[in-house]
């Protein structure tokens, strides 16, 4: 069965390789350096699983401490030798599409598939991971396909795999750091700390006031957390369960549905959902708030809104239970 | 009450702007030591999660094959595809995009899209093609962060439609702890109200993008 596992040892053995190719590469001054960020990064994909936690911690720490001190640039410029790239373009023509859909869409059949495919009684797929053990192997066939058509030398995916992650510099460790730092946030009790205080700030004697307290709360503590998923336990039971809906009689389904999607809007603005706001705007070129400003506007009135929708549905639809 | 410290550490960090990875360090220290936990503890629990959370990191291995067809000039390729279509402008592209990401969201099929694999090759320099060529480079960052804007705001609101998503399970499971069951149908279908605002709304300002254009961002 595939799992997980077998997609980190093929991310560790790429990351390996672009540790390999970065010292070799004389133009870059803090070659090393770097190259020491993509060695340690292939040391946790291979042997994560096989070492101790304190190991992994010290991974990491070492990945923090030369990766945050200039050891990987702050997104570089893009090179440009375009005039080169309009000519094959013209040569390849829409062709050039299909490698890069083919990622998607065996994510997709994959996903879809996975249940039902078995040999000898064994699931091919880990059923639990069928989305991201998919991606993976519509990248693996993409990879195929593309350097068998085009014949490019060998190393140059990797080659290009690693310009393109040093556009994106030390945003490409944050997401999965900020992820180790949710976990230690909850283990430490942050999230009964916000939810403490979330309830004594407010006097929640209107039924207004306790659901526009819940949708906002939701929308501070994932800007706080960066995961809508880490607060929406811990507003729930502070004031979503207790006073919204056993106070007041709200419906459960109403509030939680809508409190999910208020810690969206959360998402959408803070520089802790490094994956979707900050990555981005270091794969586009772009400052590193620039698409937390294109969202800005959009999060504010989906807030408001939700706040409106949870205080006009909750209480029609009733309650739901005793 | 003292663990928030941690959370004081990356507002501060942030606010002064030193290297996030350095600030996620301190904080998880700081939090950590303020929980009554000893360096060494601190230590593991972060290792422990780091490894656990490996899988957010396997999106970067689009990277190789996207790179690479970018060399052989997909980005151009698209460009080239959208500037040959008349009709097209940055806010409907985007509009249409938005559209499609949700649609196939709330149908559990979140793996079509992306930043990596969608918007950098393909979504963003067919927006930024339907600008014109003339327009400023300030006009185009502009565009490429509301094409990002586009891929998330599509992906957040689609997702909850659909009933096997994580975030429903979730909410399944920590209501069923308080003793309350709910279906995870009656879940997705409370979540179409903001599904439909949240395309209302973004989908507006994406428009709006065309229809300022000739005062927002003036052609050089």
């Amino acid at each position: 069965m595939l799992t997980l596992e077998h997609a980190y040892v093929f991310a560790g053995l790429v990351f390996a390789a672009y540790a390999a190719l970065g010292i070799g590469d004389a133009d870059n001054p803090r070659r090393f350096r770097s190259a020491g960020v993509w060695a340690v990064f292939a040391l946790v994909f291979l042997l994560g699983s096989h070492v101790s936690d304190t190991t992994n911690g010290v991974f990491a720490l070492a990945l923090a401490l030369i990766g945050g001190t200039g050891a990987l640039s702050d997104g570089q410029k893009q090179d440009s030798e375009t005039a080169e790239r309009v000519t094959r373009a013209i040569r390849f023509g829409n062709a050039l599409f299909v490698p890069a859909l083919i990622i998607p869409v065996t994510a997709v059949i994959g996903t879809l598939l996975a249940k039902h495919v078995s040999i000898a009684g064994q699931p091919v797929v880990d059923p639990k991971q069928a989305t991201l053990i998919s991606l993976m192997i519509g990248v693996i066939l993409a990879w195929i396909v593309a350097v068998i058509w085009l014949r490019p030398s060998l190393l140059a995916p990797i080659r290009e795999g690693r310009r393109l992650m040093d556009t994106i510099g030390w945003a490409a460790l944050l997401p999965q750091m900020l992820a180790a730092l949710g976990a230690v946030f909850a283990l430490a009790g942050v999230g009964h700390a916000v939810g403490i205080l979330a309830t004594h700030a407010i006097p929640l004697t209107e039924p207004f006031a306790a659901v526009a307290a819940y949708c906002v709360g939701m929308a501070l503590f994932t800007i706080v957390t960066g995961n809508a998923f880490a607060a929406f336990p811990v507003m729930t039971a502070a004031i979503g369960l207790p006073i919204v809906v056993q106070k007041f009689g709200g419906n459960p389904a109403i509030m939680s549905a809508i409190g999910m999607l208020s810690g969206f809007c959360g998402t959408l603005v803070t520089p802790m959902a490094a994956n979707f706001n900050i990555v981005p705007a270091a794969l586009l070129d772009l400052d590193r708030n620039a698409v937390i400003r294109a969202q800005m506007p959009t999060a504010f009135l989906l807030l408001f809104a939700n706040t409106l929708l949870m205080y006009f549905l909750a209480f029609r639809f009733g309650p739901h239970h005793p | 009450m003292l663990t928030l410290l941690g959370v004081a550490v990356m507002v501060l960090g942030f606010l002064i702007r030193i290297n996030p990875l350095l600030a996620i360090a301190v904080a998880a220290l700081v939090s950590g030591l303020a929980a009554g936990l000893s360096p060494e503890a601190v230590l593991a629990a972060f290792g422990k999660a780091f490894r656990e959370s490996r899988y957010v990191s396997l999106v970067l291995l689009v990277l190789p094959v996207i790179g690479l067809l970018e060399r052989y000039g997909l980005q151009e390729q698209a460009r080239q595809l959208i500037s040959r279509l008349r009709t097209a402008t940055p806010g409907r592209l985007l509009l249409a995009y938005l559209f499609i990401r949700q649609a196939f969201a709330s149908i559990g099929l979140t793996a079509i899209g992306g930043q990596a694999p969608m918007v950098r090759p393909l979504i963003a320099p067919m927006a930024e093609a339907a600008l014109g060529e003339s327009a400023t480079a300030k006009a185009r960052a502009r565009i490429r962060a509301f094409a990002a804007s586009a891929d998330n705001v599509g992906a957040f609101f689609g997702e909850d439609i659909f009933v096997a998503v994580s975030s429903i399970l979730l909410i399944k499971a920590f209501l069923e702890q308080s003793g309350i069951v709910v279906q995870p149908l009656e879940l997705s279908l409370w979540a179409i109200p903001t599904a439909v605002l949240a395309f209302f709304i973004h989908g507006t300002r994406l428009l709006l993008l065309d229809r300022r254009r000739s005062t927002l961002y003036p052609q050089k």
